[in-house]
């Protein structure tokens, strides 16, 4: 099952660091973090906080374009490709392994673009700051959180994919992840409604995905420390939250009848 | 049950399970990060560079602000705070980002006004903001009531709110009570002339038959004040001649500084106790500001200290 599992993960992996507009996101993402520098230079006092800013914005937001324009296509792909049926009926591959496979494999590119965006972003640090302290551990902790969102929107753009067609997946994954970004002001809404509604709204704005309060961005900018307690728990969600989304993604795909 | 049954049964339990999970730790989440003290600073600063980077979405995050703003008062005024440092600043923020946001003026200001914990207790400020308002959206009336009431109740300067009510008061569309309070707020600040002027102003352009009424009330009382100013400078001058106060009306009228005992409008004599003009019958001029008795203070505005004990003495 490992094997198999392993076999998917690696070869969705490498199909994805084939792909050359992976690269010239990756590119333009360093682009922007070596022009953070600029722009901090410019900014009077503030060119680190500017630096982090932008750099770790950039580091996020090109990897969940990257997260939702791969993910949206791994199963959607296959099936109009034919491939899927090849994968599935000639070989002994479950339908959830496929899925867990194509998930872990997208998770493992993401986080070699992650590494590959943080050591430019880590090199800018260096050249604004002169050196690198324990202060920037901080830095770290906020890359780890960015990377808790590419898991969270790759399962999202994966669900869709098991049931729609690239483009309308696309949409729902850039507008769920929209609306998560909003989520902790969705709850204060559903706070000042009464009776049904505030139920509704409150059982709504807690099955949207919490990204609110994976961005810590802002926060590391300014030096302020994260919880630890944040991040066990941020990490105890992400793992709850896209083990509930890779488990309706395979229920779904397990239903569809691809003959 | 079916074997098919089971396992979509099975996956709607897990799914619903790992889903309750994860609310509970939302739940959790937001706890930690309500536990973290409230950071008393704005990441931006500058609005106008907000601005810039909104690429255009202006609107949109001025209304994202503006849920800041109230969040933040919400939380500082829950937890009874005695300061409210990034209030002004998140408020400037709001109404640069959409200038024409006016509840950001209206409820900001009283945010700003009130007194701690009720509020950041900047009164300043908050007239500031609404004179923003008023810069950006000349055409609003209520802003310029929103103005004349800081003015009044939390500067306590009639002149000022009497002067914004007024600049209110020529918006078309204003409500035809900003008349009303700019002529009794002048009144109020001594502007004696300046209200009769206005009130004079409100009795030929009004065709409401309770507010002419009230306007005759008002310029009737504007008369008494005057009288009273005058006779109170005639019993100045004779004690300061004579080295005495004088016993009644006919020592002022022997040395010539009246020609007859005075009448107030509703033909009552005027009372002189210690050498102070007084009005005989208070109750028949509610808005006068001179000639009250003691013990009875001004209450011709609705708010003031004074109001209830004339209105129920």
């Amino acid at each position: 099952m490992t094997g198999r599992l392993w076999a998917i993960a690696y070869n969705t992996y490498r199909e994805a660091v084939r792909d050359r507009v992976l690269y010239n996101l990756i590119l333009f993402a360093l682009l922007i973090v070596g022009a953070s520098v600029l722009f901090g230079q410019i900014s009077l006092d503030i060119n680190r906080i500017v630096l982090i800013n932008l750099g770790l914005t950039a580091i996020s937001l090109f990897g969940i374009i990257i997260a939702i324009f791969i993910g949206i296509g791994l199963v959607s792909k296959e099936i109009e490709k034919r491939t899927l049926y090849t994968v599935l009926a000639a070989r002994p591959v479950r339908r959830w392994e496929f899925i867990a496979g194509k998930f872990l494999g997208l998770v493992m590119t993401l986080t070699v673009n992650a590494l590959l965006m943080s050591a430019g972003f880590f090199a800018a640090v260096l050249y604004v700051s002169h050196h690198l302290g324990r202060g920037d551990l901080q830095l770290v902790t906020a890359i780890y959180f960015i990377l808790l969102e590419f898991v969270l929107i790759t399962a999202l753009a994966l669900l869709f994919s098991t049931f729609s067609t690239p483009i309308f997946s696309s949409i729902f994954a850039f507008s769920i992840f929209a609306v998560g970004t909003f989520a902790e002001d969705l709850r204060g809404f559903a706070g000042m409604a009464h009776g049904v509604t505030r139920g509704v709204l409150t059982g709504a704005a807690y099955l949207v995905p919490n990204f609110a309060a994976l961005n810590v961005i802002s926060q590391v900018a300014h030096d302020v420390k994260v919880e630890p307690k944040l991040i066990m728990l941020n990490t105890l969600y992400v793992l709850v939250y896209t083990a509930s989304v890779l488990t309706a993604s395979v229920w779904i795909f397990e239903r569809r009848n691809l003959k | 049950m079916t074997r098919e049954l089971r396992i979509q049964t099975c996956y709607a339990l897990l799914i619903g399970a790992l889903l309750t999970a994860s609310a509970l730790l939302v739940r959790q989440v937001d706890r930690v990060r309500s536990d973290e003290p409230l950071q008393e600073v704005l990441y931006i600063p500058s609005p106008k560079v907000v601005k810039r980077l909104s690429l255009g979405y202006s609107g949109l995050l001025a209304d994202i602000y503006w849920t800041r703003v109230v969040q933040y008062f919400g939380t500082k005024h829950q937890a009874k705070a005695k300061q409210y440092l990034i209030l002004e600043p998140l408020l400037e923020m709001t109404t640069t980002l959409d200038p024409k946001l006016l509840p950001a003026y209206s409820f900001g200001s009283v945010f700003l006004a009130q007194k701690p914990p009720e509020g950041a207790g900047n009164p300043l400020a908050a007239a500031r903001l609404v004179e923003k308002g008023i810069q950006e959206n000349p055409d609003a009336w209520r802003l310029y009531y929103d103005l004349g009431y800081l003015y009044w109740l939390e500067l306590k300067d009639s002149a000022k709110a009497s002067e914004a009510f007024e600049r209110g008061s020529k918006v078309s569309g204003a409500h035809p009570w900003m008349k009303v309070m700019a002529a009794a707020l002048a009144a109020h600040a001594g502007e004696t002339e300046t209200a009769t002027y206005m009130w004079t102003n409100i009795l030929n352009s009004t065709e409401d038959p309770d507010l002419k009424v009230n306007a005759l009330k008002r310029l009737l009382c504007l008369r008494v004040d005057r009288e009273v100013k005058i006779l109170q400078d005639r019993v100045d001058a004779f004690t300061k001649y004579n080295g005495r106060l004088p016993s009644g009306w006919e020592d002022l009228t022997s040395a010539g500084l009246l020609r007859r005992v005075p009448l107030d409008p509703k033909n009552h004599s005027y009372d002189l106790v210690g050498g102070h003009v007084q009005v005989e019958q208070p109750d028949l001029f509610p808005f006068i500001t001179r000639g009250l008795p003691p013990g009875r203070e001004l209450g011709d505005m609705p708010g003031e200290p004074g109001y209830k004990a004339v209105k129920k003495p």
